[in-house]
């Protein structure tokens, strides 16, 4: 029962299956988020208070999503990693660490670039973009952590560890920053959505958000790949698989 | 079982009385920060009162991050940490006995010097008790939190930066409870919800953090 787990471990069957899926999922990758853009930015209805300006969200709110959930693979990948000393699932979570820092990073410069026409101004303590700043702090530190040890062992274990605590404190954290905002007196600019987004800009938005998905997992997978042939260099089936691209 | 705990914490204790610059030091540094900030900002009471609950809130953090970073320095270098990882004795008390040890020596400190450190910065008679309240409960959250990062950091040469990248995030929720505690308390307000919300915190991490330091540990010893 366990032996498709056990098989998963193995970072050479991984190598070799996800060659296969690669095709496919690159393929699926590249249509939603073309789809998804074109209808997005260029057929979905203008808003009537923000214009055109309002289009960022459909780049702004899929890497948002994917920043959070993408701290959650790189923390049960590394839990997966301390639990069972799976080899597979450390270079998981070594790839996923700078892919999320990434899309957070994504998250908080499209955010202020839509900030600008919307409130006025670049940037705004406000709850969220605050959570998200501190998300970033989170995820640079695993990755400081990850890459100050010179023995990769303990580089896993010791980023596992802290992204574990991270996972634990990112709910506390952002509950206690929303608290800390209601605290303060908001300021005049005031982010109200609309209550309820007309179809015909949801639609091009959920296509995003898939392909966004579909995006990080094909990163994540890359990344993951590229990691294996690098700690499996010593390998026979790495060498056979690196002279095989050559001839 | 408690024999590791109480072993370790008198023995950190002694250590730190026989080195009283140990104890002196972060006592002097608040001082001087407390110095610092009028004249870097301004000296004018009205001013001054609208920003201590942050600072002196902010300096709590700072000093816990500097002094954390020795919590298992020099017990690294001589090997005894090396002892206490084989030794039969359950890590999670020996590492609480440590931090333990090393508030006491921090963050009660700060704590019974707060009042007066507040009334350097005018500080509003209303402020004092969720000042002390809240530098009680929350250095020592500080300290437990910091423990992880220190076991995770002690084997790199160069631990320090390393650190307080890793720490100060996790530091964010204390500094957001204690000094709004503090601020709506100046307001008028009722302090129970940010004080509750501190202990609750502090619970919290006594179970959890000892835990996540004693694995931090075995992973820079064996790592």
């Amino acid at each position: 029962m366990w032996q498709w787990f056990h098989r998963l471990g193995s970072p050479r069957w991984f190598y070799q299956t996800s060659g296969k899926w690669l095709p496919w999922l690159a393929g699926i990758t590249f249509v939603l988020l073309l789809v998804g853009l074109v209808w997005g930015l260029g057929f979905a209805p203008r808003d009537a208070k923000q214009g055109n300006s309002f289009r960022i969200i459909y780049i702004h709110v899929p890497a948002s999503f994917l920043a959070l959930a993408g701290y959650y693979v790189m923390a049960i990948a590394g839990a997966v990693g301390l639990i069972w000393k799976m080899k597979l699932a450390d270079m998981v979570m070594k790839s996923a660490a700078p892919l999320g820092a990434a899309l957070t990073f994504v998250a908080l410069v499209t955010g202020a670039i839509w900030g600008k026409p919307t409130w006025g101004t670049y940037w705004v303590w406000d709850a969220r973009i605050t959570s998200m700043l501190v998300l970033l702090f989170l995820y640079m530190g695993v990755m400081a952590l990850q890459h100050s040890y010179t023995s990769v062992d303990a580089a896993n274990k010791a980023s596992a560890v802290l992204s574990l605590v991270g996972m634990v404190n990112i709910p506390i954290i952002y509950k206690s920053v929303d608290w800390w905002y209601t605290l303060h007196q908001p300021a005049t600019i005031k982010f109200t959505e609309a209550p309820t987004m007309h179809p015909d800009m949801f639609h091009p938005l959920l296509v995003m958000i898939v392909g966004f998905y579909c995006f990080y997992a094909l990163v994540l997978i890359l990344n993951t790949r590229s990691e294996i042939l690098h700690r499996e260099r010593r390998s026979s089936w790495v060498k056979d698989v690196v002279l095989q691209n050559q001839r | 079982m408690g024999y590791g705990f109480a072993a370790i914490l008198r023995r950190d204790l002694l250590l730190a009385f026989r080195n009283r610059g140990e104890i002196a030091n972060p006592v002097i540094f608040f001082f001087i920060v407390v110095t610092l900030v009028p004249l870097g900002l301004t000296p004018e009471a009205s001013r001054l009162a609208e920003i201590a609950p942050g600072i002196l809130w902010v300096m709590a953090l700072l000093a816990s991050l500097l002094s954390v970073e020795g919590l298992f320095h020099s017990d690294y270098r001589d090997g005894t940490l090396e002892q206490l990882v084989i030794s039969p004795q359950p890590l999670y008390l020996m590492v609480l006995a440590k931090i333990l040890a090393h508030w006491l020596i921090t963050g009660l400190p700060l704590t019974l010097l707060a009042p007066v450190l507040g009334m350097m910065l005018s500080l509003p008679a209303a402020g004092y008790l969720p000042l002390v309240l809240g530098l009680l409960m929350g250095t020592a959250v500080l300290s437990l939190l910091g423990a992880i990062g220190a076991g995770l950091t002690v084997a790199l040469r160069k631990g320090g930066l390393l650190l307080s990248l890793i720490v100060m995030p996790l530091y964010m929720p204390v500094l957001i409870f204690g000094a709004s505690a503090v601020q709506r308390s100046v307001d008028g307000f009722s302090v129970q919800g940010p004080l509750a919300v501190m202990g609750a915190l502090l619970a919290f991490s006594l179970l959890v953090a000892p835990f996540a330091t004693a694995g931090a540990l075995r992973v820079s010893m064996h790592g």
